[in-house]
């Protein structure tokens, strides 16, 4: 439980092309696109599934601890 | 930085990648990547060969043996690495273009002889390094810039073709179901023979636009809606079988390998 | 095989026992006339020591797959003819610009297109040269006995390793289909060079990085920890493509002049009555053979005439070939084409020489006789 806890979204900027696959196919609605670049829009809905990560082309996204 | 995946198998100098916003070929390389990963391939026991094209890119961001070849030659070479060191696994990435077309009657002899060789098509219906030109797989009555008035050949179904000329795995799927992918590049390289995946891409820089298919979601979600396991389509109706995209493990079958015959008659003196 | 032995050997047989001399432990190949044997021969002698045969389905898959092959570390080759060896350029150019090493097998025959497949001809003396596109230099070596070509087989496999180049055995059906009575070599007494591998840590290995005063880089195997990108597109030292054009013009130079610099090594002749010469037959494979006959002939009829037997075709032995021209009067090149290396030659001497040319291109032999009368013509 506790690694789980402790993962959390991570966003590499410089990698992100602002396609929106992410943010479309997020089951919360936890992400956003602002200024061509995804953005974390409400965290605390973020249940940890990973399809962001899963389907993000750009390697821009992903979860991870710390 | 990037996630623990792509730092481990990635040669991550070299990204971002060529790749266009919302190309799918990013989501199919790295799921096999994550394939690789969950079997726990050594890195240096691994091949990846790709032809020509946006998908045969791929080689060149991955930090593994990687050969950038020739326009559809990818399997040929593949088949000189594999059978002179049987020890590598070998990975093929290639795109409908390059196996289909120029390297059609390597991917059918490649098959033909069962050599243990996992191929993982990039199938995104189109040409899209040169700019959007008709592929072997472009559905007929689509466009390309080359068939500007509408495609008039028959698509090609490349998995049938695979199963038809010898291949003992072959699969289907797509991008929206990336985790698919990885469970059946896993299955492919478990296998000991010639394993055929086609995946699914899109590309909505060309193909999309062309075909006013809206942009890379819109995209996904046609896959998502035209995506159907072989038991269910095979219950549908003929009329309601068109358009499908028939997706899962399509065929599995046992065959003598090549490299492990040939070593029976180096054996065999 | 300590001793010299005496054998009945086939052209065709002398090139595939010479190969696995070298050290051959891989062929692809597809079957064409003139050159099947080389083929049907190999499928029969290496998984006897442990090499692997396959024939492909076409020639373009032959070459790649030997490239491959050659990639993981094995010696490999292919045999072709022709048509095939048209298809091999576009292999012949990912070989050149990847630097990998391979022997690529030419029998020639009548053509263009499918030509006059069971007849001789050196019509692809300029092909091997300029076939694949785009700039590049090329190792191209042509025996013209059946011995000679156990050696210049052998010779194809060391430049190839040490040059990490593809290297062209050229021949054609009269010396590829002859047999003669060989003096087989003693096997202990003959040089093999093995392509040098990287001495650096795994993580420092940069595939296509030379060190000072190198312009061949050091070769990995795949499958032994240097995990290397290689590609057929300009790359940069680590492999990886680039659009750079200054990193493309460095790499370009240097693919060019690791051959053309190297002449003294790469260049391989024979000269026959050369002494005492005042005119000079050039010719190669099996058309020299009726060369030198002509050459007694003409001798005997009191002609200071020899031979320069060019056994490196391309990069050609110029400095040699300049000399002649300096030191004699007339340079006939005799070639069963109608004057493809002639250009060359008279590039390179006709400052200082009259050149004069013979040739044909209907799939038959030239004769002594031939030769004897456009000399005597001249």
């Amino acid at each position: 439980m506790d690694t789980f806890v402790k993962e959390k979204i991570n966003i590499e900027k410089e990698l992100c092309k602002g396609c929106g696959i992410c943010v479309s196919f997020c089951p919360k609605n936890v992400l956003t696109i602002k200024n061509e670049k995804v953005h974390i829009k409400e965290i605390d809905s973020c249940i940890k599934c990973g399809l962001c990560e899963l389907r993000c082309p750009d390697y821009a996204i992903y979860l991870g601890g710390k | 930085m990037v996630s623990q995946l792509i730092g481990k198998y990635y040669r991550t100098g070299s990204l971002p990648h060529i790749w266009c916003p919302g190309c799918g070929n990013g989501i199919i390389l790295r799921a096999i990547v994550k394939a690789i990963d969950n079997l726990g391939l050594n890195q240096d026991d691994v091949c990846v060969v790709s032809g020509i094209g946006c998908s045969s890119r791929a080689s060149g961001y991955l930090d593994f043996n990687t050969v950038h070849t020739t326009h559809g030659r990818a399997l040929a070479f593949a088949t000189g690495i594999k059978f002179a060191n049987p020890d590598l696994h070998v990975i093929v990435i290639t795109g409908d273009g390059d196996s289909a077309a120029i390297g059609g009657n390597h991917l059918i002899h490649t098959a033909r002889r069962n050599i243990d060789i996992t191929t993982i098509v990039f199938n995104n219906n189109i040409y899209g390094m040169t700019g959007g030109q008709y592929s072997p797989t472009t559905p007929t009555g689509e466009k390309g810039t080359t068939a500007p008035y509408g495609n008039i050949d028959a698509n090609f179904d490349l998995c049938e073709l695979a199963k038809a000329a010898g291949a003992t795995y072959v699969s289907r799927s797509t991008i929206y179901g990336a985790n698919m992918i990885i469970n059946q590049v896993e299955e492919g390289i478990k296998n000991k023979g010639f394993s055929f995946i086609e995946t699914i891409s899109i590309c909505p820089t060309y193909y999309g636009r062309k075909n006013k298919k809206g942009n890379a979601v819109d995209m996904i979600n046609q896959l998502k809606e035209m995506s159907i396991n072989k038991t269910a389509y095979d219950k549908l109706s003929k009329e309601k079988r068109n358009g499908k995209i028939v997706v899962g493990e399509l065929h599995k079958s046992q065959r003598t390998e090549y490299t492990e015959e040939y070593e029976k008659i180096i054996q065999s003196f | 095989m300590g001793e010299e032995t005496f054998k009945l050997m086939q052209g065709n047989e002398a090139c595939v026992e010479g190969a696995i001399t070298a050290g051959l432990n891989f062929f692809a190949g597809y079957p064409i006339t003139p050159s099947t044997e080389i083929a049907e021969l190999s499928a029969a002698k290496l998984p006897r020591v442990g090499g692997k045969f396959i024939q492909m389905e076409g020639e373009i898959a032959s070459i790649s797959a030997i490239i491959g092959a050659s990639l993981t570390g094995k010696k490999a080759m292919t045999a072709t003819s022709g048509p095939g060896f048209s298809l091999k350029q576009e292999g012949i150019g990912y070989a050149v610009m990847a630097e990998v090493p391979c022997v690529i097998v030419n029998v020639q025959r009548g053509g263009p297109s499918t030509g006059l497949p069971t007849s001789p001809a050196q019509g692809d003396i300029m092909q091997t040269r300029w076939g694949t596109h785009g700039e590049h230099s090329i190792i191209v070596l042509y025996p013209s006995t059946v011995r000679e070509i156990f050696d210049t087989t052998i010779k194809a496999f060391n430049l190839a390793e040490k040059y990490r180049t593809p290297v062209i055995l050229l021949m054609d059906e009269v010396i590829g289909h002859m047999r003669e009575k060989v003096e087989m070599p003693n096997r202990e007494k003959i040089a093999i060079y093995n392509r040098k591998k990287p001495s650096s840590s795994l993580e420092k290995y940069l595939p296509y990085k030379v060190s000072e005063g190198d312009m061949v880089p050091k070769m990995a195997n795949f499958g032994e920890g240097y995990r290397y990108h290689t590609t057929g597109l300009v790359h940069d030292e680590t492999g990886f493509p680039t659009n750079n054009g200054k990193i493309a013009e460095e790499l370009i130079n240097r693919l060019v002049h690791k051959i053309e610099n190297n002449l003294d090594d790469i260049v391989d002749y024979e000269e026959y009555k050369l002494q005492d010469a005042e005119e000079v037959i050039i010719s190669y494979g099996s058309t020299a053979r009726s060369a030198k006959s002509a050459i007694d002939v003409l001798r005997k009829e009191g002609r200071k005439i020899g031979l320069f037997k060019p056994i490196t075709i391309w990069p050609t032995a110029k400095n040699q070939i300049e000399d002649l021209s300096k030191r004699t009067s007339r340079i006939s090149v005799i070639e069963m084409n109608m004057g493809q290396y002639f250009l060359e030659i008279e590039r390179i001497a006709g400052k200082y020489s009259k050149v004069d040319k013979y040739g044909r291109s209907n799939g038959e032999l030239i004769t002594p006789k031939e030769i004897v009368s456009f000399i005597k013509e001249g």
